[in-house]
């Protein structure tokens, strides 16, 4: 038995790198295993590090629920064999269970990842009678102080905690998803215990990665290096102790590493994601890059043909748009120059390399940043809304 | 209807895929796949045959019968195999078995 797209190792992916993993699609382009599905940018929630882009689809650019039926049939037929519900919120459409029991019905695999705060037991209920094979919660920290705070929602911890219950009592598999930042990373030994005592699954102990949103509270949320090796040691020893347990998967930021992360396993080659507004996307950060024009599934073109023929997907592709130090380098084929979001986020330009990479004639000043950031005072969020961001009060509210 | 998780595999074990593990044709790239939370598997001929065998009625010895029948192989040999195999698969949490219910 094995797998058949190999994990990326844990301490290279990125926390949405770990849903694809084809070796052979990796080599052709074929059609991915697995596609996130955006299906709203609405969420109560208003994380400092929201993966979303800062530029949010308002409710009015959403696909209809027709619309999204018609992707999930589409994409069941090219290949792919599941599907993960996100968001924003994805719960704050009205359509959810409609959406999965379609999804079930044409033979995807559906997991939710979700804040968990807008379910009832009785919506969780009907989203596993409609087929729902997996729930995913994310978690801000270990208790409602630090935990409400950090998401900017009164109430979400106790909530998260209530449907994790709910969601094993349903028998369906839980994974807690507990992103981490220098001011929650103290209560990662309570988080890993939480996910046992919530009897989940898998634990995916996932640092913020700096674009977008967290780019812009990268100073409030950095960790130190001494915090990140004390991360490191404490999950390997917990991965060591619940073996057969909990599984744990594990994702560094990738500012105070040597070689760059595989982002999304390389442009336009494991992965793509389908936005509110229906743009299929190489990642979900992707519209941060400007000049890339992104082609939705209401255009005339099929989600197979965007994948394999548009110039959006053609541009980082492979070896051939690669600048020195990439383009003579040994690892190009093996982390395909890093993040291109990064790279744009960092330098102007995506086809620069990644800062991340120790080769990147930028990554000594970006690291000194970082650690400089890391040792710093800032602690107060922005918080992320479709305003273009809050600013938390000084008192913390 | 939930089976127990963390399985110790036996001959007596009675193992059926739980409900978020589905082993399934992939028509697109011509292999079995197991599909679980966050990942593919791709099971050898072997998997799918035996898992094709568990449905929860049948237990490891009799799975281990039905092929050492149908290959004509040594049953103890197969029957390790088998154990080792789904042992596995349970280890990765996607294997339960059903038990008696107690009354």
């Amino acid at each position: 038995m094995s797998d058949v797209l190999p994990t990326i190792p844990p301490d290279t992916s990125d926390s949405l790198a770990v849903l694809e993993k084809s070796r052979s699609t990796a080599e052709t382009f074929g059609i991915p295993l697995a596609v996130l599905l955006e299906i709203t940018h609405r969420c109560p929630l208003q994380c400092p590090y929201c993966s979303n882009p800062v530029e949010l689809d308002r409710s009015g650019k959403e696909l209809t629920t027709d619309e999204w039926k018609k992707v999930l049939s589409e994409l069941a037929e090219i290949g792919v064999l599941q599907v993960h519900f996100s968001g924003g919120e994805p719960t704050a459409r009205k359509d959810l269970v409609d959406l999965v029991k379609h999804a079930s019905d044409v033979g995807l695999y559906t997991n939710l990842i979700t804040s968990a705060v807008l379910l009832t037991r009785e919506k969780l209920s009907e989203l596993a009678d409609a087929g729902l094979c997996h729930v995913q919660i994310s978690f801000q920290g270990i208790e409602e102080g630090l935990a409400d705070r950090v998401a900017g929602y009164k109430g979400g911890h106790r909530k998260k905690l209530e449907v994790a219950k709910w969601t094993r009592e349903l028998d369906l598999p839980l994974t807690v998803n507990a992103v981490m930042h220098r001011q929650n990373l103290h209560q990662l030994p309570d988080i890993i215990q939480m996910s046992v005592d919530l009897d989940a699954d898998r634990l995916e102990v996932a640092n913020v990665q700096y674009y977008g949103w967290a780019l812009k509270n990268r100073a409030a949320l950095m960790p130190t290096v001494a915090q990140l090796d004390e991360c490191t040691a404490i999950v390997e020893a917990a991965r060591e102790r619940l073996k057969g347990r909990l599984t744990i998967d594990y994702v560094v930021p990738d500012y105070y590493a040597l070689r760059p992360k595989k982002c999304m396993g390389g442009w336009g080659r494991q992965f793509f994601n389908i936005s509110p507004a229906g743009k299929v996307l190489p990642c979900h950060a992707a519209e941060s890059i400007t000049g890339l024009d992104f082609l939705s599934v209401r255009s005339n073109h099929s989600i197979a043909w965007i994948w394999q023929n548009s110039e959006a997907f053609n541009r980082y592709r492979g070896t051939g748009w690669m600048k020195e130090p990439c383009k003579s380098c040994e690892f190009r084929e093996i982390d395909f120059g890093g993040c291109r979001c990064q790279a744009f986020a960092l330098t102007g330009d995506a086809a620069n390399t990644d800062p991340a990479c120790a080769l990147s004639p930028l990554h000594e000043t970006i690291f000194k940043q970082a650690e400089a950031e890391a040792e710093g005072e800032t602690s107060r969020f922005l918080y992320r809304n479709f305003a273009g961001g809050t600013l938390e009060s000084e008192n913390g509210t | 209807m939930a089976g127990p998780r963390n399985i110790s595999v036996s001959e007596a074990s009675r193992p059926v895929l739980p409900r978020h593990a589905k082993l399934k044709y992939d028509e697109t790239r011509k292999v079995w796949v197991i599909l679980a939370p966050e990942r593919v598997l791709a099971p050898d001929e072997i998997a799918v045959e035996v898992l094709q065998l568990c449905n929860g009625e049948r237990n490891v010895g009799d799975i281990a019968d039905l092929l050492a029948a149908k290959y004509a192989a040594p049953r103890e040999a197969i029957l390790a195999d088998v154990i080792v195999m789904l042992q596995d698969l349970a280890d990765k949490g996607f294997l339960t078995e059903l038990r008696e219910k107690t009354p």
